[in-house]
């Protein structure tokens, strides 16, 4: 790790990337009642964190790691079956990726902006901006581990007014499997692209579909 | 026609291999020149009502795969043959007197102008067994796949047994369809809000080799409260539905069924 610094700013939510207009799927699961308490947040969290959480942080750690970024792009596609959460993680990326470019100039940067300008899968995005920052696969995974768990934790804090204390110990109580989830991530990609982890959450890829098509929602995702 | 079970590792466990291949058998029909297998996976032709089509049913699947099983399927629809493969009973997964998983590795080839369709019946992970699943299949351009794939976590009101499953499809020698599930006791976070909450059936219906004449207008929609129906990046359409047990399940994934003319 070059410096940590970067790290933090990379993950900060205050990093002008639009994270914060995501909830990770915790919008339509407290509709659905599923998520009522902060035990229940904990739960969705650890199931979030071990699947599309994992298949990010791999993504992302490959990316970091030198892979071919749009050979990435296309596992990621492979790892994405709703078209909600295409567009999601590409409208993300794109985010990132004029953030990361002001950020952390660099030409692979430029590269996967000039060959997917619509913006390609944030966790490559993610990666990519790490490597240009200095940071390593581990770095990069670590990002995309936590903020699989930090959105939904910070968005169901203002969707069931839940308090925000309780919501930032659920973070803390997660952040060894967080570690574990990176670590096993950064080791996934030193083999090969077809072989990272496409782990998966099926009631987060049904019910993204389904609050896509919601009239009124407060978070984009 | 059988090939005996390979050696077994150790005497509680078995290895075992069926292989099934389909060619066009020149009269508008399809051949099996392949057609081997015993014990936990024996494959055999059956009436089929699509004359097109071979039709080959899995029997004897009942009693595995236990703990430390190791068992392998090879099934090849050639150029422009026509087959479906389907399944006489649930497989149960059960626990075995090794603490090692079993394994059941499935691969499916499909070649230019072919069509296959992989209808098992559903998986039933019993509590105390531990198996991982993987099924790779390999679609070339032009050929057309259908895959349910239909797992019950526990028989009626009993706990699961860990269930670790990936289905890895690529279209035209590219990646098409990656996905893993780990489901059941020891697997983070399983059966909170964002994975099963609290359903015990999980299933997919995958139809490879998609145009818009077939599956009509290729849109996102959902399909009642815990299903959805999402075309993919690819020529590809996906059905995933959560149910509280198999037969709400089946129901769901039936009616997608009628989704093609295939």
């Amino acid at each position: 790790m070059s410096g940590a610094a970067a790290l933090l700013v990379l993950a900060d939510g205050r990093f002008p990337a639009g994270g914060h207009a995501h909830s990770g799927g915790a919008e339509a699961a407290v509709r659905a009642g599923r998520v009522r308490s902060a035990s229940d947040l904990a739960e969705f969290c650890r199931g979030r964190l071990h699947t599309a959480g994992l298949t990010a942080a791999a993504l992302a750690a490959a990316a970091a790691a030198g892979h071919d970024p749009l050979v990435l792009d296309e596992a990621a596609d492979a790892r994405t079956p709703s078209p909600a959460l295409r567009r999601t993680a590409r409208r993300l990326g794109r985010q990132l990726m004029r953030a990361a470019r002001a950020t952390w100039p660099g030409p692979d940067l430029d590269a996967l902006a000039a060959a997917r300008p619509k913006g390609a899968h944030q966790p490559v995005v993610l990666g990519l901006a790490a490597r240009s920052a200095g940071l390593g696969p581990l770095d990069a995974a670590q990002a995309a581990a936590y903020e699989s768990i930090s959105s939904p934790a910070t968005a169901v804090v203002r969707l069931l007014s839940l308090d925000p204390l309780e919501a930032t110990a659920v973070l803390a109580r997660l952040a060894p499997a967080a570690d574990e989830v990176a670590r096993q991530a950064e080791a996934a990609a030193q083999g090969a692209v077809e072989e990272l982890p496409a782990a998966s959450a099926p009631l987060l890829e049904i019910t993204a579909e389904q609050h896509a098509a919601w009239q009124v929602r407060l978070f984009a995702s | 026609m059988t090939e005996a079970a390979a050696a077994p590792r150790s005497a509680a466990s078995v290895s075992a291999r069926a292989r099934i291949t389909a060619v066009p058998d020149g009269r508008g029909g399809t051949a099996l020149p392949l057609l081997s297998g015993a014990g936990p996976v024996a494959p055999r032709r059956t009436r089929s009502a699509d004359p097109a089509a071979a039709r080959v049913t899995l029997v004897g699947a009942m009693s595995a795969p236990l703990s430390g099983d190791r068992l392998a399927l090879e099934v090849r629809a050639e150029a422009g043959a026509a087959l479906r493969v389907d399944g006489s009973a649930a497989t149960l997964a059960l626990p075995g007197r090794t603490a090692e998983p079993a394994r059941y590795d499935v691969r499916l080839e499909v070649g230019e102008g072919g069509r296959l369709h992989w209808l098992p019946e559903q998986l039933v992970s019993v509590r105390g067994s531990r198996l991982r699943q993987h099924l790779r299949a390999e679609v070339a351009r032009g050929g057309r796949l259908v895959v349910r794939d239909e797992q019950v976590l526990g028989r009626a009101g009993e706990e699961p047994g860990r269930l670790s499953s990936r289905l890895t499809v690529r279209y035209g020698g590219r990646p098409l369809f990656d996905q893993q599930l780990d489901l059941g006791p020891g697997a983070p976070g399983w059966d909170g809000g964002a994975v099963l909450g609290g359903h015990r059936a999980v299933g997919q219906l995958l139809l490879v080799g998609t145009e818009e004449r077939d599956a009509g207008p290729l849109l996102a929609r959902p399909l009642g409260e815990s299903a959805v129906v999402t075309p993919l990046a690819g020529p590809a359409l996906l059905v995933t539905a959560v149910a509280p047990d198999a037969l709400r399940l089946r129901h769901v994934l039936d009616t997608a069924l009628t989704f093609t003319s295939w």
